[in-house]
């Protein structure tokens, strides 16, 4: 029997699942008008490849991916670009970016699609068309998969896969349904994945509350040899190191990877979007989105990566009567937006309409008393009332001692602190800062390096100006002996100045001034 | 008697030839409290200080000519930065120098540039490029925001502009309590 090794704290939170994991996937309407952003990944982002005006065509690549980690963007669908410019993206921030807007004709016309028997390619070419395709983790942080789908340089050879269908958060049931409906293609993904990375076992983790999930993948992964293993719920299962903790007992090192004990992990809707690229030759465009909390009929869509989130909860019975926030994410990890006007995006696993129910009430925030409830439930092992003093003291090298960017801001210590203090907001501030200090003293170092180069330029040209005077010197000396003294200089210098033969020539006269 | 004066010397000779050694061994080209000061210093080169460029400023207050406080790109950070590795207490920013302003970025106009130059000798890192009787720009990444580029221009064709926050150089703010009763 399989055994399951606990992580350290989380929570029993609230499930809310059951409102939007009744139906069935339902594919979203084709909007009018796309907004497509081509930053919808960890790393660089794409080069657009299109301009306004362009016609494109479904599954047509309009952002190139630029650098090792990056990824491309594609049309969503058929039509023209309107433009391509800033438009507002779902981010914390609320600040626009680079987004190619697409006016669909409706027509759906695809690219040419190259499916490919990934038996018989190299591993470079096949991580080279999961790039083309745009493969990113759909789990949220939207990390490119090629990179993590290469060993070379981590260590010979894979000990697990994990494939990550746990969905621990509050609210969201995309990956719920999707394994429920998509099996057999998950597992046809696993497998493109399992010929990469060669692991000696490949498990699937998923929680306890999903037993159809949990049912139909073990259907589909009958006589492969990859083991489901259903956890406990616990949040946050679903978070990398904690869900590798959970399967294989190992710890990630702090301020590790998994790959470093050997272990490899991908979301479920990643294996599924790998299958579709390689077994039907589809690049990412679309994605299997949760709405739900205060709307009139939560479920869970196939939507066109670019969808305004309007329209989406539009599909979904448009918004109840007090609704305070639109989340993107769950009531746990998840941001608020400053607009619903905002395109879908690879990262965005869930719309989460919040009225003043399911937000926390926001109660006075009281002094730390120091009582421990955060440790306890710290799924990461920090300590987070010291994170919080210095983070808030803005003492970031004492915050650092004590691992602050091991934290994964899955929010428990905000949960249970009796203070109601906003720890989580008090370590993503002391992160950022540091962030930005280190860019900066990197831009500095940069401005020592040009500055003091530039001082080696001019000190060395002076020299050489030096030089070439002291060299014509003595053969100056030498002519002027050779000329006889002093009033023949003079008389030659005369000469020298009175119009040259040359003179009708405005050039000539010129290149000689110069 | 003689015992002891001659241990002593032996002692004093050792130890000698032990000094001696390492300070041949280990020796120490430069100033090392110039380079820790230097690496607080913002490297604008601006000049504001009153001295050539960072690393003189920072020569200069090593040498005790000049105070912490007269580097306003460093901002109060710098000044407390420097405060701490000194040993000293922290100051006000020193108004004579100049304030505190957010970071620029110089923008040639291009269509009005002459191709002067006069821009590119002054740029103390070699962010102009151009040639002369040719159109200048600057590179955007390099420029540290010095302003020395703006005064030396004869047809005033060089602003200073603020930088704008994009996604990738926004930050979480320090949150904002609610209720006083913080402590």
């Amino acid at each position: 029997m399989s055994r399951l090794y606990p992580f350290h704290g989380g929570l029993k939170t609230v499930r809310h699942k059951t409102e939007s994991n009744q139906q069935p996937i339902q594919r979203a309407a084709l909007p009018r008008r796309l907004m497509v952003p081509l930053r919808q990944h960890i790393g660089a982002m794409a080069k657009p490849v299109v301009a306004s005006g362009d016609q494109v065509l479904k599954g047509q690549m309009i952002g190139q991916a630029d650098g090792y980690i990056s990824a491309a963007i594609h049309a969503p669908t058929s039509g023209r670009v309107a433009t391509v410019e800033t438009r507002p993206v779902p981010h914390p921030s609320g600040l626009p970016d680079l987004c190619v807007v697409i006016d669909s004709d409706g027509e759906e016309r695809w690219v040419e699609r190259q499916p490919v028997d990934y038996r018989a390619l190299h591993p470079s070419e096949l991580r080279n068309i999961l790039r083309n395709a745009g493969v990113v983790g759909l789990g949220g942080a939207a990390f490119p998969s090629a990179v993590k789908l290469n060993l070379s340089g981590h260590r010979e050879r894979l000990e697990t896969l994990i494939l990550n269908g746990a969905e621990c958060e509050p609210w969201i049931t995309c990956d719920d349904r999707l394994m429920r409906e998509q099996a057999a293609g998950i597992v046809a993904g696993l497998h493109v994945m399992v010929h990469l990375l060669e692991p000696r076992e490949v498990l699937i983790g998923i929680e306890d509350d999903k037993p159809e999930a949990i049912a139909a993948m073990i259907e589909a992964c009958a006589g492969t040899g990859y083991e489901v293993r259903p956890a406990p719920t616990r949040y946050p299962s679903g978070s990398v190191k904690q869900l590798v903790k959970l399967l294989t007992g190992k710890e990630t090192p702090v301020e590790g990877l998994p790959i470093d004990v050997g272990v490899q992990c991908f979301n479920v809707a990643t294996a599924y979007t790998v299958h579709r690229a390689v077994d039907h030759g589809e690049p990412v465009i679309s994605r299997t989105v949760t709405v739900t909390g205060h709307v009139r009929q939560p479920g869970n869509f196939q939507a066109l990566l670019g969808t305004p989130f309007a329209e989406l909860v539009e599909q979904a019975g448009g918004y109840q009567e007090g609704v305070e926030r639109l989340i993107m994410g769950g009531p746990m990890m998840g941001f608020a937006l400053h607009s619903d006007e905002v395109p879908l995006t690879k990262a965005a696993n869930c719309i989460l309409a919040a009225s003043a129910e399911e937000l926390a009430p926001t109660q006075p925030v009281m002094p730390c008393i120091r009582c421990g409830a955060c440790v306890d439930v710290c799924p990461a092992n920090l300590l987070p009332q010291q994170l919080y003093w210095h983070a808030r003291a803005k003492e970031f090298d004492k915050a650092q001692d004590y691992h602050l960017f091991s934290c994964i801001e899955c929010g428990c210590c905000s949960t249970v602190c009796p203070s109601h203090i906003p720890l989580v907001q008090y370590y993503r501030y002391a992160k950022n800062e540091i962030w930005a200090q280190e860019k900066e003293k990197q831009k500095a170092e940069l401005a020592r390096q040009r500055h003091q180069a530039r001082l080696e330029r001019l000190e060395r040209e002076k020299q050489e100006r030096e030089a070439k005077l002291r060299q014509k010197a003595p053969a100056r000396a030498a002519r002027a002996e050779s000329e006889g003294g002093g009033k023949l200089d003079i008389e030659t210098a005369v000469a020298r100045a009175k119009p040259h033969p040359d003179a009708a020539n405005p050039a000539a006269t010129r290149q000689q001034d110069a | 008697m003689i015992a002891a004066i001659l241990v002593l010397s032996a002692l004093a000779g050792v130890s000698g030839l032990l000094l001696g050694f390492a300070a041949i061994r280990f020796k120490v080209e430069g100033d090392p409290i110039v380079d820790k000061i230097d690496a607080i210093l913002p490297q604008t080169q601006c000049g504001q200080c009153g001295y050539p460029g960072c690393r003189p400023y920072a020569e200069a207050i090593a040498a005790g000519e000049a105070d912490i406080n007269q580097c306003p790109p460093g901002g109060e950070n710098g000044v407390v930065a420097l405060a701490d590795l000194l040993g000293r207490d922290p100051k006000p920013l020193n108004a004579e120098h100049g304030a505190v302003k957010p970071k620029m970025l110089a923008v040639i106009d291009e269509q009005n540039c002459i191709g002067c130059t006069l821009c590119i000798q002054a740029c103390p890192v070699d962010a102009i490029l151009g040639a002369a009787k040719h159109m200048h720009t600057v590179i955007a990444s390099e420029c540290t925001g010095c302003e020395l580029c703006v005064a030396p221009c004869p047809v005033d064709c060089i602003d200073m502009i603020p930088i704008a926050q994009t996604i990738t150089t926004w930050k979480w703010t320090y949150p904002s309590v609610t209720a006083k009763a913080a402590a």
